[in-house]
């Protein structure tokens, strides 16, 4: 029961099809408070469409979703804004929700974007962008981040300020996180879960479990099993670095 | 006070202005000038309903547009012809067929010009009370969507996501579009009421960098080619319709300076 009551969405075998073609089918997961699961798979392989099934984006589902909270900060994969559209920094931080102006600027402060605050959003680079985006989905303190590829664009140095930071928000919130990715090894330091997926989920399990899964590594291939090293070698590299993390 | 012909219109100018602007930018943003043409086309029929009837003829076209705009959702979700065949299908079929109860309507003598580019000494003050009191309802409707509404047009999957429901604000605001063709028709005429919501909205986008600061110049530009147009109509004895929307056009050119003097900031 009391792991129940921790649970903030669950996917039951959920799937969608769009023109009688499954784009995914069959995915079951959970996201808990405080956790981070991390969704992985080839492009297609149905990652986006998984979250926006679990956000209630698509109203005809095969499946079931439970939710157990409203208070969602999404980070969309894609958004374009329209040049017919004048919009700063500052007014799109409270679309969807109505926050103070000191929230605004610390969570722009945060993804270290607070000099942006007054700029024109159109005219911001893909990096700048992104971290906008995800100043927007923390400042209104959400329990559950839904985030798709919330790092893309975003150069080396600040994707792991930003993935540590996340970190910290997991931890500073106590939210649930379902976290899109390519880019397995510099996700998986921070992961609680990951479900590996290709049209359905092909294996899940701790970040350890999935690396030496024998379907993930046919799933990526001889040209994988590359990044599959890099991985490991990073994840030896990662692992004494959690531990510090953990004795602090 | 209202005894004035020129003062019934000059309020009635200014009511549908306060309206059309906010509106306006909604059009502009969710590119749906297309579709306003689409909903003022088919207020002919309305109008010929009314005639028909004995009814108000704004109640009448907000009933025939907001039909209208609920046929094209259907159509939409059922057939597989693009969105710009079914509106122009939609447009020139209710036009149409307006145009024809016309001709079966030999025992009233209609003002065509009137309809189609609107005519201010038509405005009576039952008029007026309709623009001001529904115009007033609009308003307070599109306060109450405002939210759910702009966050869809930003992206409307980050407001379903965040639970705002996009959809009903579009539903809603699609019946606000029909609305503003009721009441604005006698003013501006139907052939010409999407320049009413498009120009002063286009304009605003010319000096603004907020969607808020959006609204309130194209509320100001209304406005100004409301006064502008109906006096320079009554001046020179032209249809107020064609002369508001000349004068937002005006409007509309001396933004386009304040543009190239930003450029030229920049260089």
């Amino acid at each position: 029961m009391r792991s129940n009551n921790n649970i903030l969405v669950k996917l039951k075998s959920a799937g969608y099809q769009l023109n009688n073609k499954f784009l995914v089918e069959g995915v079951s997961l959970e996201v808990q408070k405080g956790k981070i699961v991390t969704l992985i798979g080839p492009n297609g392989s149905g990652k986006s469409t998984t979250a926006k099934i679990a956000l209630g984006i698509y109203k005809n589902i095969e499946g079931e979703v439970e939710k157990y909270t409203d208070k969602i900060g999404y980070v969309p994969q894609k958004i374009s804004i329209d040049w017919t559209l004048p919009i700063r920094v500052n007014d799109f931080m409270v679309l969807t929700d109505n926050i103070s102006n000191e929230q605004i600027d610390e969570a722009l402060s945060l993804t270290g974007v607070i000099h942006l605050k007054n700029k024109n959003l159109g005219n911001l680079s893909g990096g700048e962008f992104q971290r906008v985006l995800l100043a927007r989905a923390i400042s209104k303190k959400p329990e559950l981040l839904v985030l798709d590829e919330p790092v893309q664009g975003v150069d080396f140095t600040g994707e792991i300020a930003l993935y540590q930071l996340i970190k910290k928000i997991s931890e500073e919130l106590n939210c649930g996180i379902l976290l899109i990715s390519h880019d397995l090894h510099t996700v998986m330091s921070a992961t609680d879960h990951v479900v590996c997926l290709n049209g359905h989920v092909c294996c899940s399990g701790s970040p350890t479990d999935v690396a030496h899964n024998h379907e993930y590594k046919a799933l990526f291939g001889e040209q994988a099993s590359k990044t599959l090293t890099i991985y490991e070698h990073k994840h030896d590299h990662v692992h004494t670095n959690e531990g510090d993390i953990k004795k602090n | 006070m209202f005894d004035d012909f020129f003062i019934r219109a000059l309020f009635a100018g200014i009511g549908v202005a306060f309206v059309t602007g906010p509106l306006g930018c909604f059009v502009v943003w969710r590119r749906l000038s297309y579709f306003g043409d689409t909903l003022a086309h088919s207020a002919l029929l309305g109008v010929t309903m009314a005639y028909s009837f004995q009814f108000n003829i704004a109640i009448s076209v907000f009933i025939i547009s907001a039909a209208i705009a609920l046929i094209l959702i259907q159509l939409q979700k059922k057939t597989n012809l693009p969105g710009d065949a079914l509106l122009g299908l939609l447009a020139h079929s209710s036009l149409a067929v307006g145009l024809v109860v016309i001709g079966f309507l030999s025992f009233i003598r209609f003002d065509i010009m009137g309809l189609l580019f609107g005519d201010i000494l038509a405005v009576t003050v039952d008029d007026l009370l309709i623009i001001w009191i529904g115009g007033a309802l609009i308003l307070v409707v599109l306060k109450l969507i405002w939210k759910s509404l702009f966050a869809s047009t930003v992206n409307y999957e980050l407001a379903e996501a965040e639970g705002l429901n996009p959809d009903r604000a579009k539903a809603i605001f699609t019946i606000l579009m029909a609305a503003v063709i009721a009441i604005s028709i006698k003013m501006v005429g139907l052939l010409l009421i999407t320049g009413m919501l498009i120009i002063p909205a286009a304009m605003a986008r010319n000096v603004s960098t907020s969607p808020l600061q959006m609204v309130f110049y194209s509320i100001i530009g209304g406005l100004l080619s409301v006064i502008l147009g109906l006096y320079s109509s009554l001046e020179f004895n032209t249809s107020s319709g064609p002369s508001i929307i000349a004068a937002s056009l005006f409007l509309f050119i001396l933004s386009l300076l304040k543009i190239k003097q930003t450029a030229g900031l920049k260089n």
